[in-house]
């Protein structure tokens, strides 16, 4: 995605780093109407990639698969046979590699001219996988799980990684959010609000957002959320979420940040915090300009390594510049940027300037600082690490 | 009963220049939030720390590469101080330092991504399981689970947990060296059975330390041919009254380098730009806090707060025991903290009037979005709030590992009535001569007393305790420094780093308030002598600057102890500190009353005695 606007950029930053002018680096959220997209669909172990370069694939197409082993299941025989580890061979039925049934012996033992009988059934179907004269234990190894892995994006595959799975591009919209719960799932895109400020209540959900992907303002609420699953929406997008809300919602409070796993029947994105926040303008622009389409929406959140943020993927084919990563230039005067934290929670802006001393704040903290020119023209002093890049 | 005491033991690296010859070092840790970098320089023959750059830790998208976040916070060096440190062509650091530019030495320790993360395998959970749970905590690691013959799960549910778990590592321990070695197997066979992976990709082979019983050696090799990683070192618990965990905890730190570091995002650019090894963060800062117990030869207390796990460290009458929580820390780990603890432990530290559903969304707020720092002082005491608990589980979780070895035969006395007299953990705060804190918001306190009450808060110190402090936070860097260069090490700590704080003397004792509960004779330094009345309920700061002395006679009333017995007095030399001497009467365990409004009143009457905030802001925001 290097185009001649992107080199300038650098070129810029390299001036900007020779000539000493402030700069800084934070981390942001993209939230981009047009570009390429790719994703890596990696199967957990190795297994069979079922396309090559080149194919066109739906979201639900399979890319790839494999097996994992089966649960394996310990069997005291030499204990349940009353007889020594190392003799235990003698009354073995079964060798590794065998398969074996659910109930059928494994091993069997008899003494005294047959009038003492001992077996050990099998406790599952498998296959016998150790058999150790060490401690007398033997594995059964259940049936292999097969394990697939779809697409997620409509695209087509422009890389194969032996073994392990593909990459699908696509080219489309893509929003992070900040933070989610769900896993990966699909659906249109339906805007249930007026406004970036207005809530999801449960009489804004109707059958009709069966499979949806809803899109709301500020907040979403215990209640509605409730509604969105009993009606069978897919996704909710929304500004915030109070945390008593979404712990009754779970049924758990969320302790670290690692997500996508839960089993909530709706896959719920928040994209500026928690407590009640209006969705940034330009996300929910963004959204609504895309009503109608289909948007492959991912909840899971991993604020750790490698982190991973829930995203909105919408495909489309509208031709359109695709803008270079501010991100790589970090921040200079002009970024634009949203404000993180008290007392500008939410507030959105463009740097001002980059003072490089120290500076002292309310908390008397000596902090490097950024003065932000804030949307009603006022001046803003606030912490470096307080601000993030809005990535248009 | 013996526990081992060593430090880490690394093979000494080529340097660039002798160390004799150094003239500029520059250390950074790579945390799980930011990046710290710091400058140490030799002036006039002594090395001092020069200057601090700090910035985000680039583990998350678009850069991951954590080489991104070093270099940031050393430009922030730069720019402080004019010294060109960074190679142009962004290949790592200038090495060595020319005249005029560079640095003679760089290294770094690191906790980002997630840390070093390990399961633990023994026969016996009180024994060798908790032998190997220590020996892999002494080296740094999250221990994510530890497995043993007996942990009360049966077999199926210990493949389950296995299987979920995704460790970096797994050590195994268990049976003496000649004892049988049957039991031992079986919990290896558990572990082949259910085909761990790694949790930094399937490519290549996890890990596995085994430090059990030698004669099984061969056995265990040949169960983990081919499928695992397989590194046999000496038992753990040769003999049962022994305990020997250096040899695991060294392999461990090997296999670290080896196996997860280079997996982790931009590691292997990183180990190429350093001059020794990549530490882990809880390595080089329990390396820092020994460097205190070793210099003054006393017990100490230590705490690593950081933003994804607390590290406390102990070391009582030699014996030196860290354990690392891994899911309490003041960012990414803030609201497992709020989970383990509950929001009314956290609310009972707040003076002002605040709704609970706000607490939790600022930190959940603060979870999701883990740099950001308080700007606004409600916002600061909100997070003073956090860490007292964050502090006082990871001292509970510490004293659980930090115990006597298990299944010893003890000669008992009448007083060992029970046994559980004989596990506790042998922490005791009567014990405990000094606590030193390090870790983002103990470092950049605004004001050095808020750590001295956050901490005798959260710890609860009793008789005479001194308190130290990381200045900027930088025991990590020179824990890892002092590995090659232990001289500059320690002038740097001494002179720079070491904050003295000043010392506590705090009664242990319940009684109504208001009721007397000791009085505290001091003679000052230039011979005046002043008495402290304390009743129960009050605190006192009294001025002593660092570096000097005062005799303290303290007469507990006959129902508080000070070290010597209920009712009875007790003579101690004090040293001053930036802070001071904190006379505390609020009682072990400490007294908060039930009713909101009065526990507000008298937390904001501890905060004004001690100036803990600036007094107008605290003023407006409880009015």
């Amino acid at each position: 995605m290097t185009t001649k606007k992107h080199e300038a950029q650098k070129q810029e930053k390299k001036e900007d780093d020779e000539s000493g002018e402030a700069h800084a680096y934070t981390p942001g959220l993209k939230v981009k109407r047009a570009m390429t997209i790719d994703k890596l669909r990696r199967l957990p172990i190795p297994g069979e990639v079922l396309h090559k370069v080149g194919d066109k694939v739906n979201y639900d197409t399979k890319v790839a698969r494999t097996e994992i082993s089966g649960d394996p299941e310990i069997v005291k025989v030499a204990m349940i046979l009353g007889v020594e580890a190392e003799d235990m061979s003698r009354f073995m039925l079964k060798k590794p590699g065998d398969k074996i049934k659910e109930g059928e012996n494994i091993a069997f033992y008899t003494a005294l001219f047959g009038l003492i009988k001992k077996n050990v059934p099998s406790p599952k179907d498998g296959t016998i996988e150790s058999v150790s004269e060490v401690t007398g234990q033997v594995i059964v190894r259940g049936a292999p799980i097969p394990i697939d892995v779809d697409a997620y994006l409509p695209g087509k595959i422009v890389q194969v990684v032996p073994r392990e799975g593909a990459v699908v591009q696509t080219y489309g919209a893509f929003i992070q959010g900040i933070f989610g719960i769900g896993g990966e799932t699909h659906g249109e895109i339906k805007v249930i609000v007026a406004s970036n400020s207005e809530e999801i209540t449960p009489d804004k959900i109707g059958t009709d957002c069966k499979g949806k992907v809803l899109i709301g303002g500020s907040l979403v609420t215990l209640d509605a959320m409730k509604k969105a699953v009993e009606v069978g929406a897919s996704v909710i997008v929304v500004g915030g979420v109070r945390h008593q809300d979404l712990t009754k919602f779970t049924g758990q409070e969320i302790g670290v940040a690692i997500t996508g796993q839960e089993e909530v029947g709706i896959t719920l994105i928040i994209t500026e915090g928690f407590g009640k926040m209006n969705m940034n303008v330009t996300t929910f622009k963004l959204l609504k300009s895309f009503e109608g389409h289909l948007a492959c929406v991912n909840g899971a959140t991993q604020i750790r390594a490698g982190v991973l943020r829930p995203e909105i993927i919408i495909p489309h084919e509208e031709k359109e510049e695709e803008k270079s990563d501010t991100f790589a230039m970090g921040m200079v005067p002009g970024t634009p940027v949203r404000i993180i934290r008290q007392p500008y929670f939410g507030a959105i802006g463009v740097v001002n300037s980059l003072p490089i001393e120290l500076q002292s704040l309310e908390s008397e903290s000596m902090v490097r600082v950024l003065t932000v020119k804030l949307q009603d023209g006022t001046i803003a002093t606030v912490p470096r690490a307080n601000v993030e890049i809005i990535e248009e | 009963m013996l526990i081992s005491t060593s430090h880490f033991r690394i093979a000494m690296p080529a340097l660039k220049k002798p160390i004799e010859d150094m003239q500029y070092i520059l250390a950074t840790d790579v945390g799980s939030t930011t990046t710290k970098a710091r400058f140490f320089h030799k002036k006039d023959g002594v090395w001092r720390f020069y200057v601090a750059g700090e910035a985000p830790t680039t583990v998350e998208a678009p850069y991951e590469d954590v080489t991104l976040g070093v270099q940031n916070a050393v430009r922030e060096v730069e720019e402080l101080t004019g010294h060109k440190l960074l190679s142009p062509d962004g290949s790592g650091l200038i090495l060595p330092y020319d005249g005029k530019q560079g640095v003679d030495l760089y290294c770094t320790t690191s906790s980002a991504g997630g840390g070093l993360q390990m399961m633990v395998a023994g026969l016996i959970k009180n024994m060798t399981a908790e032998s190997a749970n220590r020996a892999a905590l002494g080296a740094g690691a999250i221990v994510m689970d530890v497995i043993a013959r007996d942990d009360g799960r049966q077999p199926y549910q210990k493949i389950q947990r296995i299987r979920n778990l995704r460790p970096d590592m797994i050590l195994l321990a268990g049976g003496t060296d000649g004892g049988a070695g049957q039991h031992v197997m079986e919990i290896a066979e558990l572990i082949k059975a259910a085909e761990p992976k790694p949790r930094l990709g399937a490519s290549y082979s996890l890990p596995i330390v085994y430090a059990g019983n030698k004669s099984i050696r061969d056995d265990i090799a040949k169960l983990f041919k081919g499928e695992f990683a397989l590194t046999c070192v000496d038992n753990i618990r040769p003999v049962l009254e022994q305990e020997n965990t250096e040899p695991a905890r060294r392999a461990v730190h090997e296999l670290f380098m080896e196996h997860v570091m280079s997996h982790a995002p931009g590691y292997n650019r990183l180990m190429k730009w350093t001059d020794i090894p990549i530490m882990p963060t809880p390595a080089g800062e329990g390396m820092a806090i020994q460097l205190i117990a070793d210099t003054f030869k006393i017990n100490v207390l230590g705490v690593g707060l950081g933003g994804a796990t607390t590290n406390v460290y102990s070391i009582v009458e030699g014996r030196f025991v860290r354990s690392v929580s891994a899911n309490l820390g003041m960012s990414y780990s803030v609201t497992n903290v709020m989970k383990e603890a509950g929001i009314p432990n956290i609310m009972r530290w707040i003076p002002f009037k605040i709704e609970e559903e706000e607490v939790a969304s600022r930190l959940m707020n603060k979870m999701i979005r883990p740099t950001t720092i308080p700007q606004t002082l409600e916002d600061l005491m909100v997070e003073h709030a956090v860490a007292r608990e964050a502090l006082r589980l990871g001292l509970q979780h510490h004293r659980t590992i930090a115990t006597r070895l298990k299944g010893v035969q003890v000669q008992r006395t009448i007083s060992d009535m029970f046994e559980q007299a004989i596990e506790d953990s042998y922490v005791k705060m009567m014990t405990i001569e000094v606590i030193a804190g390090t870790g983002g918001l103990l470092s950049h306190a605004p004001r050095r007393v808020q750590p001295m009450l956050i901490l005798s808060d959260a710890w609860l110190p009793e008789g005479v305790t001194r308190m130290f402090q990381d200045s900027v936070f930088m025991m990590p860097h020179l824990g890892v420094t002092s590995t090659v260069y232990r001289d500059a090490a320690w002038s740097i700590f001494d002179k720079d780093c070491l904050v003295r704080i000043g010392t506590s003397i705090a009664a242990a004792g319940v009684s109504k308030l208001g009721e007397h509960c000791m009085t505290v004779e001091l003679t000052m330094p230039d011979g005046k002598v002043q008495k402290e009345d304390m009743n129960f309920g009050d605190i006192k700061l009294v001025p002593l600057a660092e570096g000097q002395e005062a005799k303290a006679v303290i007469t507990p009333a006959k129902t508080f102890d000070v070290g010597e017995g209920p009712g009875k007095h007790k003579e101690a030399t004090v040293i001053g500190g930036i802070a001071g001497i904190l006379l505390d009467a609020r009682g072990r365990p400490l007294y908060l009353p039930e009713d909101d409004n009065q526990r507000r009143d008298l937390l904001y009457k501890w905060f004004t005695s001690l100036k803990l905030y600036p007094e107008d802001s605290l003023k407006e925001l409880v009015k």
